[in-house]
């Protein structure tokens, strides 16, 4: 005979079931949303600028921008732009990223590397260092090492921060197992601490990206020159709106796709985290 | 104590200024390129007394205040609103992950296009951008209000605004200020650096302006005030986010 407690938990198991069916469904029917929105979006866009109510310098249609982005691509110069934009941005992304890691990873070992990098970093980091762009134009000058150095400068503050709280924030039961197993200094940084750290770390790199790209396109706006924000602001010059706009989508779909990227990178790398386990609300 | 305390820690800036100071007097460094500390600091006492520094500062901050404000209600508003109304989040959440990846820059001529250089098109790029941070804050806090106390609430009388201002806004408070503080951030980045690039007053312009006339001392100090006001700013906003959230344990 049944026990009523086997019920209960069937009756529990089926309510997962179909909770996870709901929620599967939710799913799909938020992205079938999110795709029908974008598309109103542009709709609304395309309807407006037709409207008569905005000057089509004000807001060219989308299918004009469209069209222009296309002869962009036939002539050449939108690849120019795009591959100067991506390799300014992604560079000083990597510098940033590997510089403070490391940096991050030798103060947590070495209090003097700590004291003097300390308030530095603590004060530097809510500062706006874009104000900074015009000191390193007097520096540097206006091509890819200038643009590349103030997009270091910037993205590096919260690659440090994250990950000396990453590394603050390891269980001393860990460390302490390590060391008691035999492991090497070098060993314990390697294989436990920034492991282990890397949830943080990677969020740090998650705030760094968007700040890498938001600085290089300033950079490339003030400086000039080819590359996305260079296009742009030139053909803001010109009073070439059409141009302006399909500025905003080529930067829009840049910056969408890296930080997705990013995001999936994350997943990848912390599968063997609790954090993949959860519901994701994103 | 904490005074010692204090000077240990922040003494590397001091070694720092120092340190600036020597490589422009020992002419290590071209003192054009890296005028000594002491010229920046009496070049920013003259920016003071002519009054350039404070009419100009002030149309920035003014910009940024106008601008951070007009996020913050609207995207409190939108996020709050979306956390508690699904059909609103449906369709408005998919736009809100579109615009977040944006690089928030690319909105500088955008928004020159439309109202000029005056303090319009600041106000709007501010707001614009400031809004994604705010309301994705008012959203993700929002959405974790308990059920249980918002259905009280509701049961013991309280109307859906009641409810709202009550119950949802003070648990969605921590991540809106957190929202927030990510809008200030982006505030001091956007007017700046729109500023710099078109515009006929505010701390770009003169940075700009003084860069280009070859005034560096000048350059170096509204550069440096600029810095300060940013992290000055943050500061003070911590302290207001504490008091703000002194109820919770």
């Amino acid at each position: 005979m049944a026990r009523v407690e086997d019920q209960a938990g069937l009756a529990a198991a089926e309510a997962d079931i179909s909770q996870a069916g709901a929620r599967r469904l939710d799913l799909a029917f938020r992205s079938g949303a999110g795709v029908f929105s974008v598309l109103l979006l542009l709709l609304f866009w395309q309807g407006f600028a037709h409207s008569g109510r905005v000057t089509p310098f004000m807001l060219p249609s989308f299918t004009v921008v469209l069209t222009y982005i296309k002869n962009d691509a036939i002539g050449g110069d939108l690849w120019i732009n795009l591959g100067l934009t991506l390799y300014r941005a992604t560079v000083g992304f990597l510098i940033a990223a590997v510089g403070g890691i490391t940096l991050g990873a030798l103060m947590s070992r070495n209090k003097y590397i700590h004291w003097f990098f300390d308030p530095i970093i603590s004060v530097g980091f809510p500062m706006p260092k874009i104000a900074f762009l015009p000191v390193i134009i007097l520096w540097l000058g206006v091509y890819d090492v200038a643009k590349i150095s103030i997009v270091v400068f910037d993205a590096t503050f919260p690659v440090v921060t994250a990950t000396l709280a990453g590394i603050a924030a390891v269980e001393k039961e860990l460390l302490w197992s390590a060391r008691n197993m035999g492991a090497s200094e070098r060993a314990m940084m390697w294989q436990i601490v920034l492991p282990a750290a890397s949830p943080q770390i990677l969020t740090g790199l998650q705030v760094a990206l968007p700040i890498a790209l938001i600085v290089e396109i300033i950079a490339e706006m003030v400086m000039g020159g080819y590359g996305l924000g260079g296009a742009m602001m030139g053909a803001s010059r010109f009073a070439n709106s059409p141009g302006v706009f399909a500025g905003i989508v080529e930067i829009a779909v840049i910056g969408f796709i890296l930080i997705k990227a990013m995001a999936m990178i994350r997943r990848r790398l912390l599968i063997w985290h609790q954090e993949a386990a959860e519901p994701t609300t994103a | 104590m904490t005074a010692i305390k204090t000077l240990i820690r922040y003494s590397p800036l001091v070694l720092l200024a120092l340190l600036w100071e020597a490589l422009a007097r020992l002419n290590i460094v071209d003192s054009l390129a890296l005028p000594p500390l002491s010229k920046v600091a009496v070049a920013w006492i003259d920016l003071i007394r002519d009054g350039e520094l404070i009419t100009n500062g002030e149309a920035s901050l003014y910009r940024a205040f106008m601008g951070l404000l007009l996020a913050v209600l609207f995207g409190g508003v939108l996020g709050m609103a979306m956390a508690r109304w699904r059909t609103l989040d449906i369709f408005v959440n998919p736009l809100v992950e579109l615009f977040y990846p944006l690089p928030k820059s690319a909105l500088i001529p955008i928004t020159v296009l439309w109202l000029g250089f005056g303090d319009g098109s600041k106000i709007l790029l501010i707001f614009l951008a400031c809004m994604i941070p705010v309301t994705i804050g008012a959203y993700n806090g929002a959405r974790g209000s308990e059920q249980v106390l918002v259905w009280s609430a509701r049961s013991m009388g309280a109307s859906r605004m009641r409810m709202m201002w009550d119950v949802v806004m003070p648990s969605a408070l921590p991540e809106l200020l957190n929202g927030i503080r990510t809008g200030l951030a982006l505030a001091f980045i956007l007017l700046v650096s729109s500023e710099l690039i078109v515009s006929q007053q505010g701390f770009g312009y003169l940075i700009g302006y003084l860069g280009s006339t070859g005034a560096y001392e000048g350059m170096y100090a509204v550069v440096l005030t600029v810095a300060f006001l940013g992290f000055a700013a943050d500061r003070l906003y911590q302290v207001l986010m504490q008091w703000l959230l002194r109820w919770r344990e």
